[in-house]
């Protein structure tokens, strides 16, 4: 187990390095200079030629990309050309909120999915597993910022209920449990807008996964030696149905990232999304290449989790 | 007229065939239907829904209504685009590595994770704020995301067909492998090459709008996403600027979704109703 996963690490640096040369490239092809936004127009060519040296962008382009990938094995990213900061100190400091958003999403979604998807599959092509199922279809269809625009519209707008914008109230908040509980109150739409996509995925998985599931031989004799359908499902179908779930949960990552960060600009919640789409606009190439690399890592890391656990669930499933 | 098969029939059929053939109709004739220039500012701003503009008016005092027919164009060239130039260098990518085996398909398939690897929408974030906002670039980008899981049906498919007996039988008696590849082997990957394709342009639709959304869309055409934008800090005071596109924009996305889905089940009857996302 330890060799497979170390094994998986080993394969995936070459994928990072050439996520890493194609970023560097596509952005010194792209038309703008950093200098000219971090100086403004209105400097000379020596103030420019001085800053070019500073930050070697006077090199030559292989040779920056070497400089690059060499400190960046060393796991040094550099310095943000805006925050004057180490890009890896100035990403450090988003982790948190992103990580509370998605890991809150993620849980949400597939706990209550699975309840879902249970509900619909025991009372197949009955009302509630339609209600259930066009629901689920309609979530699906349903990108995450015109979501987060109507939960805006109703229940920040016209309800009042929950905050718009941000993580936590500005002031008057005492730290410790009261805190916790504005974060929970700021999380609420934001944890709706990210999670009803997957939601609407575990929810179809389970359903189609327990339908299958119950009419299979086992679950057959569980019922005819006198289990409950409720003890069947739970004790027998479920725990085989969950296995494509689990699948699926780990290779939807990166759309749960791209979610995230489409869901951090609409409540101006403060995490990695935020960051990268201001990195974007100024400009700050290390930054962007760093939360590259992060976001292609997590994504790698995430499959590697998702494959591991499905050997832990399934027996069947040798890793090697 | 022939019957449809059976798995063409029912509800979902309808349902996203009919959303479709709409999007469809819009993308072509939503311009010449729309009741004033999308783009045409007046001084009648933030009109809500009523008799003189159905859906209301803009900050900007341009019509709602206008704007949601005209914004159809965009999200089908983009969806549609996107998923045929992928399927096509899917299709190719994956074939060859499948066919030919060996280091061939060893490269042809490191290629396929490297891209698969790489965050799409990330990129295209990137490459709208650092090349500018277009649609052609736009386009090029995702078809070149898009294509790797088009590419691993393909290859899968293709390793198992290349095992089959008529196979082996027109290699004996001497046809060429570029003809064996395309006569015999290419037609049984065509369901599969398709089922994907539609299933891909409902994600591509979404990215798109995402960057539209987000201001990096192509301003010289109107589209839903760019309608979203501009909603954004209006939400309190007028709720029709986001709610209309964004309504159109799920339709149009529901709608080729269960298009997909009933070609999904009318190439695999075995298993009905995939229900795509």
């Amino acid at each position: 187990m330890t060799r497979y996963v170390l094994r998986r690490l080993v394969q995936a640096v070459p994928l990072l390095v050439g996520v890493l040369v194609l970023t560097f490239v596509l952005i010194h092809l792209a038309p703008g200079d950093p200098v000219r936004i971090l100086g403004g127009d209105g400097g000379d060519a020596a103030y420019y030629a001085t800053m070019r040296e500073k930050f070697g962008l006077d090199r030559s382009l292989p040779e920056q990309l070497v400089v690059y990938l060499g400190s960046a094995l060393h796991g040094d990213f550099g310095y943000s050309y805006v925050q004057r900061r180490p890009v890896f100190e100035v990403i450090a400091d988003r982790v948190p909120a992103t990580s509370v958003l998605m890991l809150t999403a993620l849980a949400a979604s597939t706990s209550l999915g699975i309840w879902l998807g249970a509900i619909a599959a025991r009372r197949a092509e009955r009302a509630a597993d339609r209600t259930i199922t066009v629901g689920t279809l309609i979530g699906g269809a349903t990108p995450a910022f015109f979501l987060g625009q109507v939960l805006v519209i109703v229940f920040a707008g016209m309800l009042g209920w929950f905050p718009v914008s941000g993580m936590g109230a500005a002031r008057g908040v005492t730290p410790g449990f009261p805190q916790f509980l504005d974060l929970l109150w700021h999380l609420v739409l934001p944890v709706t807008t990210l999670g009803v996509l997957q939601l609407a995925l575990v929810t179809r998985l389970t359903r189609a996964g327990l339908i299958d599931a119950l009419r299979e031989e086992y679950a057959r004799t569980a019922t005819a030696k006198g289990l409950s359908t409720t003890a069947v499902l739970r004790r027998h179908a479920l725990p085989n149905a969950l296995l494509p779930v689990v699948t699926v949960i780990g290779s939807h990552f990166g759309t749960v990232l791209t979610g995230a960060v489409l869901t951090e600009i609409i409540f101006a919640w403060p995490g990695l999304g935020r960051l990268l789409f201001d990195a974007t606009l100024t400009r700050d190439y290390p930054l962007l290449m760093a939360l590259f690399l992060v976001a292609s890592l997590s994504v790698i890391v995430a499959n590697l989790v998702t494959d591991v656990a499905y050997g832990a669930f399934d027996p069947r499933v040798r890793l090697s | 007229m022939r019957r449809l098969p059976v798995a063409w029939r029912g509800p979902i059929t309808l349902v996203g065939g009919g959303l479709t053939l709409l999007a469809i109709v819009l993308a072509i004739a939503g311009r010449s239907l729309a009741p004033h220039d999308p783009f045409a500012v007046s001084t009648l701003q933030f009109q809500p829904p009523g008799a003189s503009h159905w859906l209301g008016t803009d900050d900007l005092g341009r019509d709602t209504l206008s704007g949601v027919l005209s914004g159809a164009r965009v999200s089908l060239l983009v969806g549609f685009v996107t998923a045929a130039t992928a399927a096509l260098i899917g299709a190719t990518v994956g074939g060859i590595a499948g066919f030919y085996g060996g280091l061939v398909d060893d490269l042809l398939m490191r290629l396929t994770e490297l891209v698969q690897i790489a965050p799409r929408f990330f990129l295209a974030v990137l490459v709208a704020a650092l090349f500018g906002p277009s649609v052609v670039i736009l386009t090029i980008l995702l078809a070149i995301t898009f294509w790797p899981l088009t590419a691993r049906l393909v290859r899968a498919q293709v390793l198992s067909l290349r095992q089959r007996e008529y196979v082996i039988a027109a290699r004996a008696i001497g046809l060429t492998e570029s003809r064996i590849l395309l006569r015999h082997v290419l037609p049984n990957v065509v369901g599969i090459i398709l089922v994907t394709a539609a299933l891909q342009v409902g994600s591509a639709i979404i990215v798109e709008a995402s960057l539209g959304f987000l201001g990096l869309g192509d301003r010289s055409m109107i589209s839903w996403g760019y309608m979203l934008n501009d909603a954004q800090p209006f939400l309190r005071v007028a709720w029709w600027m986001s709610v209309f596109p964004g309504l159109a924009l799920v339709l149009t996305i529901l709608g080729v979704n269960l298009f997909a889905d009933a070609l999904y089940a009318a190439w695999d009857p075995g298993r009905r109703s995939r229900l795509a996302v």
